[in-house]
């Protein structure tokens, strides 16, 4: 096994497999891919249900099946897999640590590499919620694995916290497998999660969702016996005398995904508090020069075409910076959330990269426009981008694209700053 | 029926303290658990933290116990091998009225022979540990205070005991007596009767119940006091030790503490409750221990929070035995009057931890003193030695480790960086690891940032394999907590699970 590679890309799921595909295609000699399940894939592996890939292939699979097309045309390429290993450490000169029961502790050393480790999920104690601790409780994406990767079910009544992707794909798969999902509670006034997954995924089942509302507590000394459901108010308070309880012996938790960025401190990267994920440009570059960021580990995306699509723009990235053509350009001009915007990806652009075409900004709104919206990229009073929405949600990523005919203005500007509002 | 000469109820550090203690003597000794694994009840949920003394109001057994205790920690923490270190303690006054309250405290500390307590300025206390309350005016400080991993404590106890020819039968709880007269003959258990000569009260919670059933102290009652307290992200808050407020009359108040683990501890509050095993916490109490922090250390982030819990004492209501000590919720420790053949150890509450192993030397010699011959074992071995534990070694050491069993290259737990070997070692170990829980006790595993998202399958299947159940047998806390219902499918699944998310390569 080699020990030194142009670029090494830490995680298979589709942000990591992407960048190592256009790695490659971009003049990468060698292009490693450590995984630390057994098989490479990622996440999207217990991602049975469909919808994926409309966007990019033109094409409605499922998570296995996308993430395989990717995963062979990386073989094919020639690019090494590495699984069931575990980054244990990496760094800012990038060097790796990489541990398994196949190859045992090694260190490995790249020119470039890709963060590709994806996001974890919030926990109960994260959102703080009281009662005891039984068994029963689990995140969402932990119930999907035991469901669709182990074959066993974690419960048989349900009740659902958070109107997240998973947890509506999560209520329509219980409910196939012979469960009886309760209830989806969601602590905000709106869904927070794809409207077409409420549509297919809840009312297409006859599964109750119920907004403003949140878990009280968790009731059971051994196992989940119920769950207190309470309202809560327009700051998330639970409002007295509105607990109701729900008979039920599995809570699951859809609330939230935080990008898992544990190595990229170790090595150094700044992140940032707003996205959880490092600060990156336009190339995915981050701040440690030669480590690239690619998919949710950036920033929690809604659909995996885009993770895909961040993966190759971060993997030529990295395999520029290997073979050392990688321009460093003028002073990036810097992007900020303004009106309305909880965060813009990436936090800086370098004006050059208008020439090689235009460049995609990904935002999130903080609160949602039922009505027409517009997002708008400016600099001070002068308007540089604006671009129309049917609608702004929370829990739907906005995108608006810089043209190349704003490379004058962007190179003159001191910072850029995107707002969302009523149209 | 099965005799033995001692029976200890209650698995907790008390009991395993004491099993340890006695395993060094001609004796047979049997101890009884009712719950899953060692260490499961407040022993499982307390503070970790080893007192120094100067808390407990002098001439009360808890202030001797806990000085005494204390001595103690480091041969016991060197003899059984886990986690302790002496990092101190500060009480800190944030407001200028709570000074004198600081000074009083540590005419208590030299009272009961606490030694290494000094008074600090606020800049001296900033300095070092900045991330105290800039307000904060004064400290004191401690310096034989510790902070220990209770849990490898209590299993490193239990493990010598075990090993030097203690009985230890779990999931067995304590029924009632055998009486002949006023003699104590044996036990009844969920598991059947015993015969015994002594029986070693050590049942925390419930010590009062047992007691009664021998128609001892009919008016001691213990009340269980609820603690409540949040892990948080040891990336978001680098402290070094142990941080008191100025203590209350009920308890030592809400404190902010380092582990050895890592991720600091905040709380706990102190609320009595009905139910002893109402482990749950409270909106209100987690917002009180939340405020309380805050106080201490007012850079608190609630993003930092990864954990919480709660945990009961055994508070008691014996009166301190010393003429002329006011004091109404002393520890028990003795030999109860009115029958023959029972020793309680009751009401042990904070500085609890601290006291066990002189709590165990106590009993000792309560027993000698009671005519017991105590004859020393020429076999006994005082030590016992931790299995390997991959986070904490060099890189040359886990490439070494690994290179012995792959199975140690395995990451299960990724935020705690606990690896498959570790696991499986304490599956097989002298007190096997049955459940999630005693897993997570024993490694640390899933009690991390993603509070076991991640590893719980895996771990499942591991449990499953190793024990050669089916995952859906496999519990988080012994029977009526399982994980899992049923397989999805009506096949049989059972094997194919573990192999799949956790098989062998090489050896191991």
């Amino acid at each position: 096994m080699r020990r030194s590679y142009d670029v090494i890309v830490v995680g298979s799921g589709p942000g990591g497999m992407a960048a190592a595909v256009a790695a490659k295609k971009n003049g990468a000699r060698d292009v490693l891919v450590i995984e630390r399940d057994v098989e490479p894939g990622g996440i999207l592996l217990q991602c049975i249900h469909h919808g994926f890939g409309v966007e990019t292939l033109r094409q409605d699979l499922t998570g296995p099946a996308y993430a395989q097309r990717f995963v062979d045309e990386a073989l094919s390429l020639g690019v090494d897999v590495m699984v069931d290993a575990m980054v244990l450490r990496i760094t800012p000169s990038r060097h790796l640590w990489v541990t398994s029961a196949r190859s045992g502790l090694v260190e490995l050393e790249a020119r470039a590499i890709v963060l590709a480790m994806g996001c974890r999920e919030r926990t109960r104690a994260q959102i703080r919620i009281p009662g005891s601790r039984p068994a029963g409780v689990y995140t969402a994406g932990t119930a999907q694995r035991l469901v669709n990767v182990e074959g066993y079910m974690p419960g048989r009544r349900f009740v659902i916290l958070g109107s997240g992707d998973i947890g509506m794909i999560m209520a329509r798969r219980l409910t196939l497998e012979g469960a009886r999902v309760e209830r989806v509670l969601e602590i905000m006034p709106y869904l927070t999660g794809l409207t077409r997954n409420y549509v297919q995924c809840l009312l297409d089942y006859g599964v109750p969702l119920q907004l403003s509302h949140t878990v009280g507590r968790i009731l059971g000394d051994r196992r989940v016996e119920a769950v207190e459901a309470v309202q809560v108010d327009e700051r998330w308070r639970p409002v007295p005398g509105t607990g109701e309880l729900i008979p039920c012996d599995t809570l699951l938790l859809s609330v939230g995904l935080i990008p898992e960025n544990e190595l990229s401190r170790q090595a150094g990267v700044a992140l940032d508090p707003a996205t959880g994920g490092p600060y990156v440009d336009e190339g995915f570059g981050t701040s440690v020069p030669g480590i690239f960021a690619a998919g949710n580990v950036v920033h929690v995306y809604d659909l995996v075409d885009w993770v895909t699509e961040a993966g190759y723009v971060a993997g030529r990235s990295a395999a520029r910076f290997a073979l050392g053509d990688q321009v460093q350009g003028a002073a990036s001009v810097g992007l900020r959330a303004g009106e309305n915007v909880r965060y813009v990806v990436p936090q800086r652009l370098n004006p050059e990269s208008l020439a090689d075409g235009p460049q995609r900004l990904q935002l999130r709104v903080v609160r949602p426009i039922e009505g027409r919206a517009r997002v708008q990229v400016a600099d001070g009073d002068s308007l540089i981008a604006e671009q129309r929405l049917r609608y702004a949600r929370p829990g739907e990523m906005v995108t608006v694209t810089l043209p190349p005919s704003a490379y004058d203005r962007v190179r003159q500007a001191k910072a850029l700053v995107v707002c969302v509002t009523e149209a | 029926m099965q005799t033995y000469d001692v029976v200890i109820i209650g698995a907790g550090v008390v009991g395993c303290m004491v099993a340890r203690a006695l395993s060094r003597y001609d004796l047979s000794v049997l101890l009884i658990e009712k719950e899953a694994d060692v260490g499961a009840g407040t022993s499982s949920a307390n503070t970790a933290i080893v007192h120094a003394g100067y808390d407990p109001m002098p001439g009360t057994l808890k202030a001797a116990l806990n000085v005494a205790g204390n001595r103690m920690w480091d041969t016991l923490a060197a003899e059984l091998d886990f986690a302790f270190e002496r990092r101190g303690d500060y009480v800190v006054a944030v407001e200028p009225e709570e000074v004198p309250r600081l000074e009083l405290l540590r005419q208590q500390g030299i009272a009961n022979g606490v030694t290494g307590l000094a008074m600090l300025s606020g800049e001296e206390l900033r300095r070092r540990e900045p991330l105290v309350n800039p307000r904060a005016c004064a400290a004191l400080w401690a310096s034989t205070s510790g902070i220990c991993d209770p849990f490898a404590a209590v299993l490193a106890a239990a493990e010598n005991a075990v090993t030097n020819g203690v009985t230890l039968m779990l999931e067995t709880a304590f029924e009632g007596f055998h009486m002949e007269g006023r003699r104590i003959a044996g036990v009844r258990t969920s598991r059947g009767s015993l015969r015994c000569r002594w029986v070693v009260n050590a049942a925390g919670l419930y010590a009062d119940e047992v007691m009664h059933k021998a128609g001892v102290r009919p008016d001691f009652a213990i009340t269980p006091r609820r603690g409540e307290y949040y892990v948080l992200d040891r990336a978001q808050l680098p402290l070094r030790s142990v941080l008191f407020p100025v203590p209350t009359d009920v308890s030592k108040g809400i404190l902010v503490t380092a582990t050895v683990h890592g991720n600091p501890i905040v709380g706990p509050n102190a609320r009595d409750v009905a139910g002893k095993e109402d482990r749950s916490a409270t909106r209100e109490g987690l917002e009180e221990v939340w405020q309380g922090a805050e106080r201490l250390v007012p850079s608190l982030d609630p993003r930092s929070i990864i954990g919480l819990f709660a945990g009961l004492r055994a508070a008691g209501n014996a009166r301190c035995l010393t003429p002329g000590v006011d004091y109404g919720h002393d520890f028990v420790v003795e030999i109860a009057e009115g029958v023959h053949g029972l020793v309680n150890l009751a009401g042990i509450e904070s500085p609890g931890l601290t006291a066990a192993p002189a709590i165990a030397e106590r009993v000792v010699e309560l027993l000698r003193d009671a005519g017991e011959p105590l004859r020393e074992k020429r076999s006994w071995n005082p030590i016992r030695r931790a299995r390997p534990r991959f986070r904490d070694l060099l890189p040359e050491q886990q490439a070494e480790l690994v290179r012995r069993d792959p199975l140690y290259g395995r990451i299960v737990c990724r935020c705690e960086m606990v690896t498959e070997g570790e696991i499986v070692a304490e599956i097989h170990a002298p007190i096997p690891a049955r459940t999630y829980d005693a897993l997570k006790r024993r490694t640390w595993l899933g009690t991390g940032r993603c509070q076991g998202g991640f590893d719980t399958p895996r771990v499942l299947a591991i449990l499953a394999r190793e024990l050669g159940i089916s995952p859906v047998q496999v519990t988080k806390k012994g029977p009526g907590s399982e994980f899992l219902s049923r397989p999805t499918k009506d096949t049989d699944w059972s094997g194919t699970g573990p192999e799949r998310a956790g098989h062998r390569v090489g050896g191991g």
